[in-house]
This record gives C-alpha cells, sequence and structure tokens, in this order.
C-alpha cells in the first residue's frame, strides 16, 4: 500500500558521511559513506542494511549528535526555509530539536529523579505549553501505549527494558514534531504493545508527520515503510591520522 | 531568540606578558607558562555566545582557564584584553569599558555568581537572611519588610529552612551554604548566572537536590547561565552548549550531546572516555 509521494521531502540527505577519527588509536573508523536519501511528510521511510552498516549513525548525524564528515542534510522548516543541518548553527539545531525535529533513541535517556509523566511531558512544556495541559497529554500517551497507571508518578529508573522503551516512545510521540527519527522503537516490546505502537505511527503518519526509522524486524519495515532505503557498511579503510594529514 | 551576552577574544595574563605568549603556550604546548617571560596565560581567545534561558557549560581541568573566564565576567579579575557585549533590556553593554562603579551595579543587580567556595559568596559575619538583604539593599529594595519577605521567599524557594535565616552561614552544612549562595544570587532575579564548580565537594545527594534546583530556577526564570565544572555528569544533566577549554584555550565547542558522543579533538575524547 504505497502512497503516492508528495513531490517536496522534508528532508534530503545528500552524500552523506560519517567517520570518527581516533586520536588515541591513531585510526579512522568510516561509519557511513555516501548515503543518500529523502523522508516525506506523511510517509515512513526505513533504513535497512546488516549490523555496522551505519544506520543509526544517519540518524544521529541528521539530530547532530554526530558531526557529519561529509554532505548535506537538507531540512525545510514550517516557513520552507532550507536549513543544512550538517552544519546550522547550534542554537538552530537545538530550536529545531524543541519544536520540529523529535528523536526516539534506542534507550531511554531522562533526567534522573523525574516521574514519568513529567518526563514525557517535557518536550511540550519546552515549548510553552501549560503543565496540567501537557501532563494531561502525556497520561493520554503513557495510557495508549498500555503502561500502568501505577507507574505514572514515578521515576523510570527502576522500570523494565519495554517499559523504559514506552517512555521513550511517548515522550518522543506526544510532541507531534514534523520529522521524528526511530531507532528500533519496539526492539523489546511484546506483539500486543508493538501492535499498539503501530498503530499509533500510522496515526501521526495520517496527521502528517515524517518519519525516518529503523526497526528490528523486517516484517514492520513491510508493514510500515512507504520508502525503503538500503545500506551497506562502509568499506573498512583503516587509514592512520597521518597519512591523512 | 535574544542574545544576553557575546563576549569576544577575552584574555588574561598572570604577569608581564611577553610577544611570545600567546605563541609558546597552549595545548600544542602541553603548557600556559610562557617559556620566555615566565607569565601565566590563564585564558587566551575565548570567545562565545549566550541566549535567553540557555545553560553553556565550561568544562576542563583544574587550571584550563575556566573559572579565569567567569571571573573576568563578573568582574573578581581584570581581563587582559578582549570584549563582552551584555544585552539587556533592549540595552547594550561593552561591560569592561565601563566604570568599576557601573560593573559594581550590573554585577549587584543584573548578575548572579555562585562560587565553589560559599565563603567567596556569602559574607560568613553576617546571617543567611543578611546575606539576601545586603544584595537587596546594593539594589533598589531598600523597605525592611520587603527585603525580609524577599529574603524568606527566597530561602524558601532554594529549600532553605526559614527558621534559621537568622543564623550565621558558618552554621549550616556545605550543601546548605550552597543553597544560601543561590538564594543571594537570584535576588535581584538576574537575567544572567554564573556557576562555578557549585557541586563540587558535595555529598552525591546534595549535589543531585542543588542541580535539580539549578534546572527549575532554569525553567522558571529563563535565565541565562554558565556552568563552569569538571564535571561531565554535571554537563550532561544542564548544559545545552558546551566548550572544552585546555591551557587557557578554548579547543572544542558544540552542542553538549555531541562534545560526549562525537567530540573531536584528542584531549575531550580522551576526557570522554575517561568518565567513570
Amino acid at each position: 500500500m504505497k502512497k503516492i509521494k508528495n513531490d517536496k521531502p522534508i528532508l534530503r540527505v545528500e552524500g552523506f558521511s560519517k567517520y570518527f577519527e581516533l586520536h588515541e588509536q591513531h585510526k579512522i573508523i568510516p561509519s557511513s559513506d555516501d548515503v543518500n536519501l529523502e523522508v516525506f511528510s506523511g510517509q515512513l521511510t526505513a533504513l535497512i542494511g546488516p549490523t555496522g552498516a551505519g544506520k543509526s549513525t544517519v540518524l544521529k548525524g541528521i539530530y547532530r549528535t554526530y558531526l557529519p564528515s561529509s554532505g548535506r542534510l537538507l531540512f525545510y522548516t514550517k516557513e520552507g526555509i532550507e536549513i543544512d543541518l550538517a552544519k546550522a548553527d547550534e542554537h538552530l539545531i537545538l530550536n529545531l530539536r524543541k519544536n520540529e525535529i523529535g528523536f526516539v533513541t534506542q534507550f531511554l535517556h531522562a533526567l534522573p529523579r523525574q516521574s514519568t509523566e513529567d518526563i514525557v511531558a517535557q518536550p511540550l512544556i519546552q515549548r510553552g505549553m501549560d503543565k496540567k495541559q501537557a501532563r494531561d497529554l502525556a497520561r493520554e500517551m503513557l495510557s495508549a501505549m498500555n503502561l500502568p497507571e501505577a507507574l505514572w508518578g514515578i521515576s523510570p529508573a527502576t522500570f523494565s527494558g519495554g517499559e523504559k522503551q514506552r517512555v521513550n516512545l511517548a515522550r518522543g510521540l506526544v510532541s507531534r514534531p514534523r520529522l521524528l527519527l526511530l531507532d528500533e522503537p519496539t526492539a523489546s516490546l511484546d506483539i500486543n504493545t508493538t501492535e499498539k505502537i503501530v498503530m499509533l505511527i500510522e496515526n501521526l503518519k495520517d496527521d502528517g508527520v515524517a518519519m525516518l526509522a529503523i526497526f528490528h524486524h523486517p516484517e514492520l519495515v513491510e508493514r510500515m515503510a512507504d520508502n525503503v532505503v538500503q545500506l551497506e557498511p562502509p568499506t573498512r579503510i583503516e587509514k592512520t591520522l597521518k597519512e591523512i594529514a | 531568540m535574544d542574545k544576553v551576552l557575546e563576549v569576544s577574544s577575552l584574555s588574561k595574563i598572570y604577569g608581564k606578558g611577553c610577544s611570545f605568549c600567546f605563541e609558546l603556550t597552549g595545548p600544542e604546548f602541553n603548557t600556559n607558562i610562557c617559556p620566555q617571560c615566565g607569565s601565566v596565560i590563564a585564558a587566551h581567545d575565548v570567545s562565545f555566545d549566550l541566549f535567553k534561558g540557555e545553560i553553556l557549560g565550561i568544562m576542563g581541568e583544574s587550571g584550563s582557564g575556566k573559572s579565569t573566564a567567569v571571573k573576568c565576567l563578573y568582574f573578581d579579575e581584570e581581563p587582559s584584553s578582549g570584549n563582552a557585549i551584555f544585552y539587556d533590556k533592549g540595552k547594550q553593554y561593552d561591560i569592561f569599558e565601563l566604570n568599576a562603579a557601573r560593573q559594581r551595579q550590573l554585577a549587584n543587580q543584573r548578575f548572579g555568581m555562585v562560587y565553589q567556595n560559599p565563603h567567596l559568596g556569602l559574607n560568613f559575619d553576617i546571617s543567611a537572611g543578611g546575606n539576601i538583604a545586603e544584595r537587596l539593599l546594593m539594589s533598589e529594595v531598600k523597605n525592611y519588610s520587603d527585603i525580609r519577605s524577599r529574603a524568606t521567599n527566597l530561602l524558601t524557594r532554594t529549600e532553605v529552612l526559614t527558621e534559621r535565616m537568622d543564623e550565621l552561614p558558618k552554621n549550616f552544612s556545605g550543601g546548605m551554604q550552597q543553597r544560601v549562595q543561590i538564594a543571594k544570587a537570584l535576588a535581584t532575579n538576574p537575567p544572567l548566572l554564573f556557576l562555578d564548580e557549585v557541586t563540587t565537594g558535595l555529598d552525591l545527594s546534595v549535589q543531585a537536590a542543588i542541580l535539580d534546583l539549578i534546572l527549575e530556577i532554569q525553567q522558571e526564570q529563563e535565565a541565562a547561565m554558565i556552568v563552569v565544572t569538571h564535571d561531565l555528569g554535571v554537563i550532561r544533566l544542564l548544559a545545552g552548549r558546551t566548550l572544552v577549554m585546555k591551557y587557557g584555550r578554548v579547543i572544542e565547542s558544540g552542542l553538549t550531546d555531541q562534545i560526549l558522543e562525537d567530540p573531536q579533538h584528542a584531549y575531550t575524547q580522551r576526557l570522554v572516555a575517561s568518565a567513570l
């Protein structure tokens, strides 16, 4: 069930490469090489490929957790302004993270000592939403994800892997960013919960959210992806730093 | 977004200085002491900007120049060169060009400073409440009952028992002294706060409570903050952007998650790899 492409992508990645220069080891480790892809509003693009193909690296490069080594990561804002995420000013990136680009990472990173509902409400509060309203929306999302209500008021520090992942997803989905990056969002969830998540993601797609996702299970790619991008591990050229210089 | 501070090429030299000072010091030379004249290049060519509501981390080991930078901005030290523009209520101030009286006025009313050592930030001869009153008296608030109620509010906010506001700070625990210092720094609702190793040396649970307090204050007041620390955990928790300093120079700057996950400089890579 492939949809007709919108003509204009919200994100266009052109020739993205990332290598890590490890000074202590005098090595350059290539992680992604010449990645090209497009992501469209209301569609899900899936990244597939073997371990080491640099799937997570692409997501981290777009979010600027990794500094891209080369290539352009063109993002089109609400106002239609083209921004190269590889080079954009840090304040602009922080602003986009707050308002337009969300990232559900593999593991939950949250401020310690905060209650689960506050963690999920945080992106909404940061955008200026009233605390009570943000918390209500957070609870709605946690409920939609089958997270027992008894857990909402406590910190997720002691939660199981699957519970943490649901908190992570709830926080990512509740703010409905224009572009959502998903890194194995259902890896440690059971079948029933996965089905719930699939529904929520479908709803977001219908609302026009653009998604770039990595899925653990090939059948989820089959079901959910509108576009598929195959990545291969970059050829291992481990040069010493001296050779490069 | 509103800019609060713009620092350009800030330098601080202890000693007479010579023409080789900058050429022969820094991370490449593994020293901040000039081999020609023996001067200490505590900070050189430090530049950054800071926006409203933002927390900027400055990270580095002892002697890297991170505290020197904020001490210059709070007028505790006089910079050797460079300039800093402070944007406040639609006006801008070239703060190193102001006379001493105007600098004191800015420090008292529009800036707040919290030191690692509470002895530097608090007057230990007067009560906790008196410390806050002192700062308020230097600004516009002059009325006794206004001062009293503002001090009570601030100490309540920073979770210092108000029953103890008339006690001397020396009777307080280290964590409590830090809370009084924070209350004092916040007294005038300053748009710019400097926090210099504020949790260093405190018990872990006390550290956590102080860090939580700082985050809450940032959300409530939208103050811009510069957080100086050698603690990667504090940086990770508080700062959106981070500068890394070594031997008086900024060797790397970026988004905090990028600095921690994809550090570019050899020194930062070693620092991040050695975090517990």
